[in-house]
């Protein structure tokens, strides 16, 4: 087993997982020291609030490696968790809605510095997660975080891109501005941890709209410590809430939540499943995107995701002396 | 009862030739229904039946869209942006030139004042037209890609309430960024759109590009869940919305509604009170309140809530209710004898809650839909003529003290399509606007349209804008 790498730029070099050291799994090397070091294993929970619960259900299912290995037991979210996920979400839009366009890009930004620092880490939860070779998922790692930068700059420009002022025909001051819709409930894609995690989030809050976020089924655990850098990166908390578990459990309830505004169905692999999600979410008029199968998470995104969930708002008033 | 005694001023019916019926408008012709029904449409002032015109069924539906795809495939969608332009240019010009015929044949079939078919409604109609012809060859810069395509078939939904120009809203867009069209109007108001199929044969719009089909709610469905239409445009009430997103879940179908509202109006104790009765009479009163984003519920600061009512009634007072040809009217004719009865029975629900009504003295006519312009006053939040879209000539009355208290107060709905802010301060303007939810806010004014304005809701009152660049949107595809 290799040791971990320090990190280039100077920070102390990243746990890993329990997983790498105390069990095989692929890729790992079988040159363990016989005097190993009894791992302390990381309990991965919920992400609500800015804190980390347990589901209030008590449960929790196994993850596995892309090959099968066992990785880690993760909290299993159920509908109260859904619930109390949205509340604390809508209770956030406020603060976060309110902010400064600068403060909201700040933290963003905040949050690509933190998960630089995490490289290795997500590395390599990534690899084993997915079965990727070590190059490919440095490459989706790379990817994320220049995802996140290239999202954090649109912070305080998206409202110049998409809105304007209209040219009507008579003496008044008519301007359209964008404004984030509310809470928005993501159902993160299943197969690409990170990179599409990062391609999902990040556009719903960087335009000031809160979350709820459910992770990918199989491979749950690059959202967790993605969960934990947004902890320490002055994100307030309730703006992004993640659970883990079983989506087909989980996003119905969330996408037939009266308090919810829009929905990212994304994750929803199944056809037949994001068709009852749309046609539950129907009930309040969410905003609904569709997933898309052959979507390329590697591709710079346009402005779509974005623009879905921002709410064009149009203020006349006369002029005159 | 006004005070001064007008002669009548009627505007002349000779201009317009309503046929005894009508066809479809399929593939550049009139064509008659393949199933035979039919329904009758009559003028909401007279009860005098106007015209018979086709229910379309299944297979006319059919035939529509297959002539708007052929259309799309063949010519339209292949056509350069300067050409559909120009188009679009000849259509503007010739609404321009029927205006007066059109005016009047649009009062006669929906009820409203001929001042307002005469100096709002076609006007407007024309003006979105060549607003949306000029964009047709700069789609490139309008902020959806750098090439941007039509997305093919778009069916389309309208209205009663203002028939000709939610027919503008939603043809000219669409016919610009290079799409097709099988357009329903409301079953109590087609005659103007199938003028507008007489306007589309003056202009010599290719065949099957516009495509008008009448019908009602059941040609509605079958046009929105036909398989081969690959966009829906829907304005009409929240609940037929909820129904139809439901039914385009799992598709590819790109969908776009404008729904129900229930604005509130809120007149803070600084606001030039004169002007924010005009407004709120205006915001009301204005097509008879049958107005998705009317400002029915009046909020109003407390502390100048006694004067405010003192005038507005007596403003109410002068309104003049009669005859929609009429130059001198003010309130027309309800549109149909199933709104009238929606209108009365929320009034009653009104005052069975405990609200106070109040109308002026108002003689309605002995035959046709009228209902005199009606106040309440003592209104809560949890009372249905605070809750619900009633879509008539009633203004519920709430009042509040504080600013935070008339914000939460104008957003504690489902809706979300619009709201009034008046107040002489600015800073306090921009503020309440920011925090109302609401997708159109009128500040010291109400009621204002333009194409290149944007105009659409949050919330249940929609999805998607019309007017101006982001009415584009909708229409392209991504």
């Amino acid at each position: 087993m290799h040791p971990p790498k320090a990190d280039p730029q100077g920070a102390p070099p990243p746990v890993h997982p329990p997983k790498a050291q105390s069990r095989p799994s692929a890729g790992a090397d079988s040159s363990t020291p016989a005097a190993s070091r009894l791992a302390v294993r990381k309990t991965y929970k919920l992400f609500i609030g800015g804190a980390f619960p347990r589901s209030e259900s008590g449960r929790s299912y196994v993850v596995s490696s892309a090959e099968g290995e066992f990785l880690a037991n993760a909290a299993q979210a159920s509908r109260k968790d859904v619930r109390d996920a949205v509340k604390v979400a809508r209770g956030a839009v406020a603060a976060w809605a309110g902010a400064t366009a600068y403060n909201r890009g700040q933290v963003l930004y905040r949050i690509a510095e933190m998960l630089e620092g995490r490289r290795a880490q997500f590395v390599d939860e990534v690899r084993v997660g997915e079965g990727l070779g070590k190059s490919a998922a440095e490459s989706a790692v790379n990817a994320a975080i220049d995802r996140w930068v290239w999202y954090a700059g649109w912070s305080d420009k998206i409202a110049q891109v998409y809105g304007n002022a209209n040219p009507v025909a008579g003496p008044y001051f008519n301007l359209t501005s964008p404004e984030p819709t509310g809470v928005v409930g993501v159902l993160a894609p299943q197969d690409s941890s990170l990179l599409g995690l990062v391609s999902v989030l990040a556009p719903v809050i960087v335009t000031g709209n809160t979350c709820v976020v459910l992770a990918s089924d199989a491979r749950p655990l690059p959202a967790i410590t993605l969960a934990e850098v947004l902890a320490t990166s002055d994100l307030p908390g309730g703006v992004v809430n993640l659970l883990t578990g079983q989506v087909a459990e989980t996003a119905p309830w969330l996408a037939g939540h009266m308090d919810v505004n829009a929905i990212d169905l994304t994750g929803a692999s199944d056809p037949g499943f994001a068709t009852d999600l749309e046609v539950a979410a129907a009930e309040n008029l969410k905003r609904v995107v569709r997933p898309d199968h052959s979507e390329d998470w590697t591709a710079e995104p346009g402005l779509d995701r974005m623009l879905a969930f921002l709410e064009p708002k149009t203020v006349w008033h006369p002029k005159g002396i | 009862m006004p005070t001064f005694e007008y002669a009548p001023a009627p505007e002349s019916r000779s201009i317009v030739d309503i046929r005894s019926s009508y066809g479809l408008f399929i593939n550049g012709e009139f064509v008659d229904g393949r199933s035979g029904d039919t329904r009758k449409t009559v003028n909401p002032a007279s009860e005098e039946v106007l015209a018979e015109v086709v229910e379309a069924g299944e297979a006319d539906v059919d035939a529509a869209v297959a002539a708007a795809r052929h259309a799309y495939d063949q010519v339209w969608g292949r056509m350069r942006g300067a050409d559909r332009a120009k188009y679009l240019y000849r259509i503007a010009r010739v609404v321009q030139e029927r205006a007066r015929e059109l005016a009047v044949l649009e009062s006669i079939d929906n009820g409203k004042p001929i001042r307002e078919s005469r100096d709002v409604d076609i006007p407007l109609v024309a003006a979105h037209f060549f607003y949306y012809a000029g964009w047709a060859d700069k789609l490139k810069h309008a902020g959806f890609g750098e090439n941007p395509r039509p997305i093919g078939v778009a069916g389309q939904v309208i209205p009663w309430n203002f028939p000709l120009l939610m027919l503008a809203w939603k043809i000219a867009p669409a016919l610009a960024a290079g799409n097709t069209v099988v357009l329903k109007p409301a079953e109590t108001t087609p005659l103007t759109a199938l003028a507008f199929a007489e306007i589309c044969q003056q202009a010599e719009l290719p065949p099957g590009a516009v495509n008008i089909i009448t019908g009602g709610g059941e040609t509605g469905r079958l046009l929105v869940e036909h398989p081969d239409v690959d966009k829906v445009a829907f304005t009409g009430s929240t609940e037929v919305g909820r129904a139809i997103a439901k039914s385009v879940a799992g598709s590819q179908k790109r969908l776009t509604l404008e729904l129900g509202g229930k604005a509130a109006n809120i007149v803070f104790d600084d606001a030039a009170i004169d002007q924010a009765v005009e407004g709120i009479v205006n915001g009301i009163f204005f097509n008879q309140g049958h107005v998705c984003c009317a400002g029915s519920r009046l909020l109003v600061q407390e502390s100048i809530a006694e004067p405010l009512l003192d005038r507005l009634k007596r403003r109410m007072a002068l309104l003049r209710l009669g005859d929609p040809l009429d130059k001198n009217t003010d309130i027309g004719a309800i549109n149909s004898a199933a709104q009238l009865e929606r209108i009365r029975e929320l009034s009653s629900a009104g005052e069975a809650e405990g609200a106070d009504r109040w109308s002026p003295p108002c003689e309605l006519p002995a035959r046709g839909f009228w209902f005199a312009p009606t106040l309440f006053t003592g209104v809560s939040q949890a009372h249905r003529i605070a809750r619900e879209e009633i879509f008539g000539p009633v203004l519920s009355v709430l009042t509040f003290r504080t600013p935070a208290e008339a914000v939460e107060k104008a957003n504690n709905t489902p809706y979300g399509l619009s709201a009034g802010v008046w107040t002489e301060k600015g800073s306090r303007i921009l503020a309440i606007a920011d925090q109302l939810r609401a997708g159109v806010v009128w500040a010291n004014t109400f009621n204002k349209f333009d194409p290149a304005s944007p105009f659409g809701g949050y919330k249940e009152s929609g999805y998607g804008r019309e007017g101006g660049r982001h009415g584009l949107e909708a229409y392209l595809a991504h």
